[in-house]
């Protein structure tokens, strides 16, 4: 396996810190070596969020990344912000929910995802980060099925362990 | 192996810290280090220890001088201006010799600075931020599992030395989550063992022995000068037992850069670019900061034609590095500071442009 090195990205509040969590989290239980580096200060409030996660089988050095293997935007502006830092051959995951036109860059496949559109299919859009997570995880296998259901179960424990099957669910709303 | 866990950085130190048997927290909220103060206050009660919330940053280190001087195990942590105002303390148990761990998740400075990470606290750390003569012990991590690992040794070096020891973060460490293997919780002294292990401890003499007294002041200068006396010894003995680095790629190294904590994992990626263009680099890590591990720049090889300080500040630790080089290579400073972070690309080219510029012909610049 190469090492993957993904910068999920959106407003405040649209979930991109636990996409990147849960894949951190499934990558550990894979026992591979993982970073999870988030943005924050005044952007947690109101303004773009993101975090990067490396996950590789080799010992990571920089847990910063200027040549990402894929960009999740989940917004407009971070879409600007980030898509040049894609490598060729690279993926670049939009948010079309929020983002119109076409974004699409020459030496990186584009993949177009509904977030809002996927989850309101399910009848709970609460669900439109993991329909991106998805996405990410069936282009990239960045970690397994088994290993992200195991990662939701150790996050939405208690109360929220109901919320697994419906997340579940969520990661195959998004049809390449 | 172990069980690993993802945690943050600020919660893993929280984490380490009650399982090392801290049972005494006094913090006071600044970013990026909240959640190591958010830690402590929901999980350090349960294991029966006591968290408060101080008024500031001062009357939180001089909470922990008094649990310290109790015989307690103490945590105190903040963010680069907030250990600022802890200086007063820190230099006050320095001075009566008693053990303490702070973390310090610093940030861009001077002044209140940005909340961003930065290394410009460098001097601060090691050159005394308060008055007297004193050294703080200093430990630099470079991941969630060497700060782990660190905070354990830190109480043990702290009490085996009675001094306060730090363990200098920065934002990056404090906010990221990596895998950790957490150390065995260990249970807190017992308050009637406490004076077999720690004799100097104000618990009660219980008309048994002779006072203890814990005190700073000395308006007798010779008696002052006699109690500094006393301890330096301790400076010098540390200074043989603690240093410690980590040499990376020395041989037949071209540049050997040196750099510390997150900034040191920046490096090792800038020196596979460097590779890519034909620049063999290396890297000398120090883990202490103080004592600085000097001894590491006698391992640099004739190959190496100058050495490059990569910080998060303006060329402090460069002092260090012209002390340990001693005049064998010009030495340079590569730096971004105030917060804004330096990637392993910049490095890479800054390196490259200072040894082909030929801005290093034999000098330090």
């Amino acid at each position: 396996m190469s090492t993957h090195k993904i910068i999920i990205a959106g407003f405040g509040g649209q979930g991109v810190l636990l996409i990147g969590q849960l894949m951190a989290y499934a990558a550990m239980m894979e026992g591979k070596e993982v970073t999870w580096m988030p943005s924050y200060g005044p952007e947690m409030r109101g303004g773009t969020a993101n975090c990067t996660v490396i996950v590789s089988e080799k010992k990571i050095a920089s847990p910063l990344v200027t040549q990402a293997t894929a960009v999740a935007a989940m917004n407009g502006p971070s879409l600007e912000k980030f898509k040049d830092l894609i490598v060729p051959g690279g993926d670049l995951f939009i948010n079309t929910s929020i983002i119109t036109g076409d974004h699409g860059k020459e030496g990186v496949n584009t993949h177009n995802v509904d977030c809002m559109g996927l989850a309101a299919e399910l009848e709970n859009t609460k669900v439109a980060n993991m329909v991106m997570l998805g996405a990410i995880y069936q282009v990239t296998s960045v970690v397994s099925e088994d290993s992200l259901r195991a990662a939701m179960e150790k996050t939405f424990s208690g109360g929220k362990a109901k919320l697994v099957d419906i997340n579940m669910k969520a990661l195959y709303a998004w049809k390449g | 192996m172990k069980e690993k866990v993802l945690m943050k950085g600020n919660e893993a130190f929280g984490e380490t810290a009650i399982r090392c048997g801290c049972r005494f927290y006094f913090g006071y909220p600044i970013t990026p280090q909240n959640e190591l103060t958010e830690y402590m206050s929901a999980n350090l009660k349960k294991a029966g220890g006591e968290f408060i919330q101080a008024e500031s940053e001062l009357a939180a280190v001089n909470m922990a001088y008094g649990a310290a001087c109790s015989g307690g195990r103490v945590l105190i942590s903040s963010s680069s201006p907030g250990i600022a105002l802890m200086q007063e303390g820190l230099s006050f148990m320095c001075s009566v010799q008693v053990p303490l761990v702070v973390i310090n998740v610093s940030r861009g400075g001077p002044g209140v600075g940005s909340i961003q990470p930065g290394q410009a606290d460098y001097y601060q750390a090691t050159r005394g931020g308060g008055n007297g003569d004193y050294h703080l012990i200093v430990y630099a991590p470079s991941s969630i599992q060497e700060a782990s690992d660190t905070i354990v040794k830190a109480y043990d070096v702290a009490e085996k030395y009675r001094n306060p020891v730090m363990v200098l973060a920065d934002g990056m460490l404090g906010q990221m989550m990596e895998p950790v293997s957490l150390p065995e919780m260990k249970e807190a002294l017992a308050e009637e063992d406490i004076p077999k292990v720690k004799p100097w401890a104000l618990v009660g003499h219980k008309d048994q022995r002779p006072h203890n007294v814990i005190k700073s002041l000395y308006l007798q200068t010779e008696q002052l000068e006699e109690t500094i006396n006393g301890y330096w010894g301790k400076y010098e003995t540390a200074k043989k037992e603690l240093p410690e680095y980590e040499a990376y790629n020395l041989d037949g190294a071209e540049v050997v850069m040196v750099a510390y904590g997150s900034t040191s994992r920046i490096v090792l990626e800038a020196i596979d670019l460097l590779a890519e263009s034909g620049i063999k680099a290396g890297l000398i890590r120090p883990i202490t900061l103080w004592p600085f591990p000097y001894n590491a720049f006698d391992k640099i090889g004739s190959s190496t034609k100058a050495v490059v300080s990569v910080e998060l500040s303006k060329g402090q630790m460069l002092d260090d590095i012209l002390i340990g080089s001693n005049g064998r290579w010009p030495a340079a400073v590569v730096s971004r500071t105030g917060g804004v972070l330096i990637y392993p690309q910049e490095v890479a080219d800054r390196v490259k442009e200072l040894l082909e510029g030929g801005k290093l012909n034999g000098k330090s610049v």
